[in-house]
């Protein structure tokens, strides 16, 4: 038992972007070395508030010393401390990475200003991750969404600013859909707090005004973390923003407002009224079977390498849904466990595909003949990370799948298993052709896909004339190695992550 | 007819929605759609104003004893918590109005219009 506040995830990063806005007027800055010490900060607590979590059970923190209901609750219980690791990871290694990544490639007029949204949004994602308390939940998701819309504005080409607008949009409907949400469960019960109202609500099941509570705040995430028909905003805006902005869109916003959503599914409403009393999961299992299938087919018919990274996103986010949709323990497990998962997978690659961009100004898939010999350890890294996401053995892909695939067989539901087969069939093509581009196609080819014998005859020609590595900087280089590392790491010794997501599954599916 | 009148407040909650959202969704103008969305999200800060007040209610301090006959007995209160909530819906809502106006004045200058099917042309064409 470590004695840690729950508030110190949330504050720190809010204080050390008020900190480095400040420091900003005058000439001393140091705003990366401030950001990078609130992420690592933010991350030691939340291994010790996860620690703290498996000792004594549920750790409810109050806010300004107010008792709930009354007062604003922050609570870590196995499923938040869990992701909550996840994420504060993130935030770190993105962080790190930006610190070289900014200066470079966004520009160094907008350093500073880039430090102070990405320490907001920091706020905003771990805010979303503690709270107890579901207004308090609408503001973090805000204060989350705000930051980021002006960091995709910071993309370098001017569609950047369009896509940005356009999931301004869209993104805002969505929060305000949760609003009404929550204005409808605050009607009805006259409270906010999560623990309160899942105490109230069973009275209220067969209550209309409840079901609309439920649809708006399941359509109003679901529209923010980009569930197969509400997806529309997510190619442009994830490809077009800066590789880190995308790297903390893909790998945090998505996961967070996920994680939300199973949140509210399981722990306000309970599961018997979320599982029995409305058809959502039959909805979920539906849409999220459709996300994976489409989500598979879109991606390997991009050809540029960020737009192919942000639609594969789509179908790994059906893949978390479907495992609630399954509402088997197993399949619970499996869903929480590819919340961390894909963080890690998505989180790297988009680093990787930066890291690319930096370094030889690629774009497309077809271009990247020769990056392998050129950035060994990136694409090295790419190919870790790209197994992990076919779902190889002995990868953290691979755990998450499993879980999932068991779960389905365990609810009987054998349909499941040739979607997952499938889409990793498709996640093997749509990766395969980045890896055999980058590996075995010669610079001489002209086309990416070039028959193998015509490609085996340049080869040996690029083989010649490439010798010159061009490694990305080391401040961007070893948070990628540490993303495809964990990939191996998490994959191999499984049961610390399987152990974790279990007991969060079991509290969330039987409410203990 | 006696359900729109009785519950009027809801249906003006309900219209203002429902005007905000086709703004957003017909218009190609996007300084419209920024309207369309500010009509939107004070529709439902309304919502969440007209839940909180009560007939005869008033503010919720407590009253000096020598004025307590003044009023009946408990004393109505308005429910203080909503308007807080919007108080701080308000300010969320202000910064995105701000930050949409910033990409819109970026947009301008970077296609030279806000016509939503003008920039998809340009897009197109370049």
């Amino acid at each position: 038992m470590i004695s840690v506040p729950v508030s110190l995830v949330v504050v720190v990063p809010m204080c050390a972007s008020l900190l480095i806005a400040v420091l900003g007027l005058t000439k001393y800055r140091c705003h990366w070395h401030i950001s990078i010490v609130a992420t690592f900060v933010s991350f030691i607590a939340s291994l010790a508030l996860l620690y703290n979590t498996l000792q004594i059970g549920r750790i409810s923190y109050w806010l300004g010393g107010w008792e709930p209901p009354w007062g604003i609750e922050y609570v870590i219980d196995y499923y938040s401390g869990f992701v909550l690791v996840a994420i504060t990871l993130v935030s770190l290694l993105t962080t790190v990475y930006a610190a070289t990544y900014v200066k470079r490639e966004v520009g160094e007029s907008r350093d500073l200003s880039f430090a102070i949204l990405n320490m907001l949004m920091v706020t905003g994602l771990h805010g979303i991750i503690v709270t107890g308390d579901l207004f308090n939940l609408y503001i973090f998701l805000e204060i989350t969404s705000i930051a980021a819309y002006s960091l995709i504005g910071a993309g370098k080409k001017k569609g950047a600013l369009v896509a940005s607008f356009n999931y301004l949009i869209l993104g805002t409907i969505g929060a305000i859909f949760v609003l009404i949400g929550v204005a409808y469960l605050y009607m009805i019960t006259g409270t906010l707090n999560m623990a309160d109202l899942r105490a109230i609500l069973p009275v209220h099941y067969d209550s209309k005004v409840v079901f609309a509570a439920f649809a708006f705040i399941t359509v109003g995430l679901a529209i923010k973390f980009a569930l197969f028909p509400l997806h529309t905003w997510l190619l442009s805006a994830h490809s077009l923003a800066p590789a880190v902005v995308c790297s903390v869109l893909a790998a945090s916003i998505l996961k967070v407002t996920a994680y939300a959503l199973i949140r509210v599914m399981f722990t306000v409403f309970e599961a018997g009224f979320t599982l029995e009393v409305i058809p959502a999961t039959e909805i979920l299992l539906v849409m999220s079977i459709i996300a994976i299938i489409v989500g598979g087919i879109l991606t390997a018919a991009q050809t540029n390498l960020k737009r192919m990274l942000a639609c594969s996103s789509l179908g790994q986010m059906g893949y978390i849904v479907l495992g609630v949709a399954i509402a088997d323990q197993m399949a619970m497990t499996g869903s929480i466990l590819h919340l961390l998962n894909h963080s890690l997978m998505k989180g790297g690659l988009f680093l990787i595909a930066g890291a690319i961009i930096h370094k030889v100004r690629i774009y497309d898939i077809a271009d990247m003949k020769g990056v392998g010999r050129k950035m060994p350890l990136t694409m090295a890294a790419f190919t870790i990370i790209g197994l992990s996401m076919v779902g190889v053995p002995l990868t953290v892909g691979f755990v998450s799948k499993w879980h999932i695939a068991v779960g389905a067989l365990k609810a009987g539901m054998w349909y499941i298993i040739p979607v997952i087969v499938a889409s990793s069939l498709l996640t093997a093509f749509y990766f395969g052709r980045v890896i055999r581009n980058a590996y075995f196609a010669s610079e001489g080819s002209d086309q990416g896909s070039s028959s193998k014998a015509h490609d085996h005859a340049h080869n040996q020609h690029g083989d010649r004339n490439s010798e010159s590595r061009s490694e990305a900087p080391p401040g961007m280089v070893i948070p990628i190695l540490i993303f495809a590392g964990l990939c191996i790491i998490l994959g191999t010794a499984a049961f610390i992550p399987v152990s974790i997501a279990e007991k969060a599954a079991i509290m969330l599916l039987e409410g203990t | 007819m006696e359900l729109i009148i009785a519950k009027h407040y809801y249906w003006i909650v309900i219209i203002l929605v429902l005007i905000g959202l086709y703004a957003m969704m017909t218009s190609t103008n996007l300084v419209k759609k920024v309207i369309g969305l500010n009509i939107f999200q004070t529709a439902v800060f309304l919502l969440l104003i007209v839940i909180s007040t009560k007939e005869g209610g008033t503010l919720p301090i407590l009253i000096p004893y020598e004025y307590l006959h003044l009023f009946p007995d408990p004393v109505p209160y308005v429910n203080p918590l909503p308007h807080v909530m919007i108080l701080t819906a308000i300010v969320v809502g202000v910064s995105i109005t701000a930050v949409a106006l910033a990409l819109v004045i970026r947009i301008n200058i970077a296609y030279g219009t806000i016509d939503e099917d003008e920039i998809a042309r340009i897009e197109q064409d370049s």
